[in-house]
């Protein structure tokens, strides 16, 4: 929907989830997400063209396991910034996450360090990374690379946070305000660039692309 | 011992919190308080003194022993603010080229109303970016509880040592089993699965040591040298070696 016809190319398409801890019921619940997604895992990798602008670009799924972050989604993510920044290739990436994982334990949690890592150096080396949060964007992929964009572009209405509403409601047993972790709020407190609506999204992009063209020097 | 027991043993009062540690690894301690940003949260305590005659940075995550001390560090569970103090004094760390040594002690970062809108996620996401290029070496010791988010944010170091009683996992056994289980009471089981004591992520491969507990001696001879070690690789090697740590982690 945001690339431009027929430019999509997929990578590490048959990338599968293993149970290495052999968390009980992840092997089923890993098949139940495919059938539901009838994708192999929770994120979408590749190169394509927006507006004829070359670019790389990821997009979660929630219909897999809630969007979660497991070791493949982590190392998905981590070889396309290794490919943009070997490749001078802005990223463009669309979140929409639970969290990490759990059935994968610790090896989810760092993958938030190993995305970072990544994020870290397509950075450095001057690339540029935009970020479209969509609903919901939550947890661990908030926690690290949903932040970490140049440009950070949100969907109308998308939550947008660190913990569950329901941890922090039962915690503080108070109700929460009711524009709380929405994408007006956090925009206005600070953490969001611009909410764009769907249909504006495409053209928003190729603007946002056309004015980090890399020009002859 | 079981592994819940390890959780609730680390989550149990009587137990040496990160100031204990401080106070006897770095007798001359100065404590520096604040963000630059907005505020100064006290759940992480951070500073500057040797460590047997070597300048350090620590940064510590204390939950108070008595109950007027765990409400002034709010339990362990930091604010952003907090998680920004500790960034602001690993960059001054850089800039001095000292060591900075994190002691990892909390449930998690802070939920919370004020928390979320200062930007928990954000913080917590750039202190793991920053730290991917911090060109001076960084050794974390989880001393407790390593709770998830809030662990990790002070834990994208060259070397992660847990003590031997500790715990580091992706989320609570009694969340875990809620969520997937529907009961705490399943929290046992949760705890069981999740792989997260010292000896089973070692075995993982995701940390590097075990440290003894109650021999705070020993810890600080093996920082300090291994502190020497890292300060000996040039800079771009030490960060290199650092990227790979975290490279490899799954698939």
């Amino acid at each position: 929907m945001l690339t431009d016809r027929r430019s999509f190319t997929e990578h590490d398409r048959d990338m599968t989830s293993r149970n290495v801890l052999h968390f009980p019921e992840y092997e089923a619940k890993l098949e139940t997400a495919r059938m539901k997604s009838r994708e192999a895992e929770g994120v979408i990798t590749g190169e394509a063209e927006i507006d004829g602008h070359p670019v790389c670009i990821f997009s979660m799924d929630a219909n897999f396991m809630m969007g979660s972050m497991g070791s493949v989604v982590g190392e998905k993510i981590t070889r396309l910034f290794e490919y943009a920044t070997a490749r001078h290739l802005p990223v463009i990436g669309v979140t929409v996450s639970g969290g990490a994982r759990m059935q994968e334990g610790m090896l989810s949690l760092m993958q938030m360090s190993k995305v970072s890592a990544a994020v870290k150096r397509h950075g450095k080396a001057g690339n540029l990374y935009i970020v479209l949060l969509t609903d919901p964007t939550t947890g661990g992929v908030d926690a690290s690379f949903a932040m970490q964009g140049d440009i950070t572009l949100a969907e109308p209405g998308a939550r947008v946070g660190f913990a569950g509403p329901r941890v922090i409601e039962k915690s503080l047993n108070q109700a929460l305000p009711k524009d709380f972790q929405r994408a007006e709020r956090v925009l206005s407190c600070g953490f969001i660039d611009a909410i764009v609506q769907r249909s504006e999204q495409r053209a928003v992009l190729a603007k946002l692309l056309k004015l980090h063209e890399r020009t002859a020097r | 011992m079981e592994d819940y027991e390890v959780v609730l043993n680390a989550r149990g009062e009587g137990r040496l919190t990160a100031n204990d540690y401080i106070t006897r690894l770095v007798p001359d301690f100065i404590e520096f308080h604040g963000d630059r940003l907005y505020g100064d949260d006290s759940a992480v305590v951070a500073g500057i003194g040797t460590l047997l005659n070597m300048p350090v940075t620590v940064i510590g995550i204390e939950k108070g022993k008595t109950t007027e001390e765990r409400i002034r560090h709010n339990f362990g569970s930091a604010h952003p603010e907090g998680y920004r103090k500790a960034l602001r004094l690993m960059k001054q760390a850089e800039k001095f080229r000292r060591p900075v040594l994190c002691l990892v002690d909390t449930a998690g970062a802070f939920c919370g109303i004020d928390a979320e809108e200062h930007g928990q996620g954000r913080a917590i996401a750039e202190n793991l970016l920053e730290m991917a290029d911090l060109k001076t070496p960084i050794l974390s010791v989880v001393l407790g509880e390593g709770g998830s988010g809030g662990a990790l944010a002070l834990s994208h170091s060259d070397r992660i040592w847990m003590m031997e009683d500790a715990y580091f996992s992706v989320v609570s056994p009694e969340s875990c089993a809620n969520i997937l289980w529907k009961t705490t009471e399943k929290a046992k089981d949760a705890a069981e699965v999740l792989c997260l004591t010292a000896a089973k992520l070692q075995n993982l491969g995701l940390i590097d040591r075990i440290c003894p507990k109650d021999d705070i001696k020993k810890l600080g001879t093996d920082i300090r040298s291994e502190f020497e070690l890292l300060l000996e690789m040039p800079v771009n090697d030490l960060l290199e070696q650092r990227y790979r740590k975290f490279r490899r982690v799954g698939y």
